[in-house]
């Protein structure tokens, strides 16, 4: 089976000389749900931000067989969706409802239909009554959905969620961890959230300084890798 | 978040609220069209002009003594032209320029604080202004308060390290920090604008603004423009007729 995303030797380093990513290897196959972890600065979200095109760096990236070069960009970002890690940079439109569409009215969906689009992603997200409120005035889970909502509108074929669960409480958590299992799409999560990937996760990638440094199945990744929080209160006295 | 009285008010019930942002804008012109016009009789037609606002907000049910300070806001900055214009023997300009000035931004607070921004600014751009525009003003307003919400976090941060007790326009270190603290605000302001863009160009943006449009103009929103518009005008005429 062909994978849907592959990456091969991938290097990049911004330009503050930064060496961010050091010759990645990744794949994904349809339908399949993978974990990226690793310390802050590894090279994650520089790594995801290369699938749709926004940084351009040395090696070969590839969705749905198609290269990403510029003449391929407008397709390619239509085949991967990313969820960034702030909401509050996401939302820009002055209502939930346009900045759902605003993807949609790019992709050159007229009005009527944008409009029905965005509307059915709002429902899939719960966020329905939201629809022409503002986005800064909703929560944090809320401005998560709406952001969701504005990418799965687009019905892309993987999507991408950079630290979903930042800022997010528990409930709001279990909640997100709901609805991004019951998307379709074949799905790469971002995340230090440990229970939060092991509950959607099939496969972990770990990375390090740039590199992936093992991958597996998330329970083995995060043994190996000490990746989970514990701690124990020293009993000697102070 | 904090959010400005204004936004909250626009979001109110009334049959002012309910007409469309258009139906505003062209009643809210020739408004400003009358005032800045009008020379002869100022003293009776401001009076008279301020009642018919005052009808305006009362029939938009808003708070009359919010919104009457809150056009105050704009007398500072009048204010020292009118008191150049006293100083160089023109008094009765300084307070024609005082009067006008207070009545245009009565006038604007009605109208923004009976369309909520998106509405309002959709409106705009139905009247023909450029597009490009409206969305620097969409994107200042949207993301003023992030950037307002960031500073009162450093400000808090900067407090609770002990600076809130020292003067921190005095120069010394309390003046450093604060001029730091505004560099660092400014890299911020940067780095989201860049991320704002990334997120704009992940979702397909190309340079070109597309937008949903909702508002359809009833006839009822007909009626309500020809008569906005044409009582400014009316009460102009009868006035100079009357005194002048």
């Amino acid at each position: 089976m062909t994978p849907l995303v592959e990456v091969h030797g991938l290097h990049f380093r911004y330009d503050d000389g930064t060496a961010a990513l050091n010759g990645v290897d990744f794949h994904l196959n349809a339908g399949e749900t993978v974990a990226l972890l690793g310390p802050n600065g590894s090279g994650k979200t520089t790594f995801v931000l290369h699938l749709n095109g926004l940084l351009r760096g040395q090696g070969r990236v590839s969705v749905s067989g198609l290269t990403v070069e510029p003449k391929n960009i407008p397709a390619i970002r239509r085949k991967v969706g990313i969820v960034f890690q702030d909401s509050e940079s996401q939302l820009f439109m002055p209502t939930v409802l346009e900045d759902v569409a605003f993807g949609l009215l790019n992709r050159g969906l007229d009005s009527v239909t944008a409009r029905a689009r965005a509307a059915a992603a709002l429902e899939t997200v719960g966020m329905c009554a939201a629809a022409a409120r503002a986005p800064y005035h909703l929560s944090a889970g809320e401005k998560k959905r709406v952001a969701i909502a504005g990418i799965v509108a687009m019905e892309p074929e993987v999507l991408v969620l950079d630290e979903p669960t930042a800022s997010l409480d528990p409930p709001g958590q279990r909640s997100l961890a709901g609805l991004v299992a019951d998307l379709p799409q074949a799905k790469i999560l971002v995340t230090h959230d440990v229970p939060f990937a092991l509950a959607l996760c099939q496969r972990a990638v770990f990375f390090q300084a740039g590199r992936i440094a093992a991958e597996g199945p998330v329970e083995e990744m995060v043994c190996r890798f000490d990746w989970h929080f514990a701690f124990e209160r020293s009993k000697s006295p102070r | 978040m904090r959010h400005v009285v204004l936004e909250r008010w626009s979001r109110g019930e009334s049959c002012v609220h309910r007409r469309d942002p258009r139906a505003k804008i062209v009643a809210l012109i020739t408004f400003l069209a009358v005032v800045a016009t009008a020379h002869r009789a100022l003293a009776w037609l401001a009076p008279g002009l301020l009642l018919l606002l005052l009808a305006g907000l009362v029939l938009a049910k808003l708070p009359l003594t919010g919104a009457l300070v809150r056009a105050a806001l704009v007398v500072p900055f009048t204010g020292v032209f009118a008191l150049i214009c006293w100083f160089a023997g023109e008094p009765a300009l300084g307070l024609r320029l005082l009067a006008k000035s207070y009545l245009s931004a009565l006038a604007v607070i009605w109208v923004v604080a009976t369309t909520p921004l998106p509405a309002l600014l959709n409106g705009f751009e139905m009247t023909g202004v450029p597009r490009f525009l409206l969305m620097v003003c969409q994107f200042l307003y949207r993301y003023l308060f992030v950037i307002s919400e960031e500073a009162q976090h450093m400000s808090k941060a900067a407090a609770a390290r002990g600076t809130a007790a020292r003067n921190w326009t005095a120069p010394g270190p309390s003046f450093r920090a604060a001029a730091g603290a505004l560099g660092v605000l400014f890299a911020r302001s940067y780095a989201r604008a860049e991320d704002i863009h990334r997120a704009m160009l992940a979702r397909g943006f190309d340079g070109r603004f597309l937008q949903l449009h909702s508002e359809h103009f009833r006839p009822a929103d007909t009626v309500f423009a020809l008569v906005a518009s044409l009582a400014p005008v009316a009460v102009r005429l009868t006035v100079e007729r009357v005194v002048g």
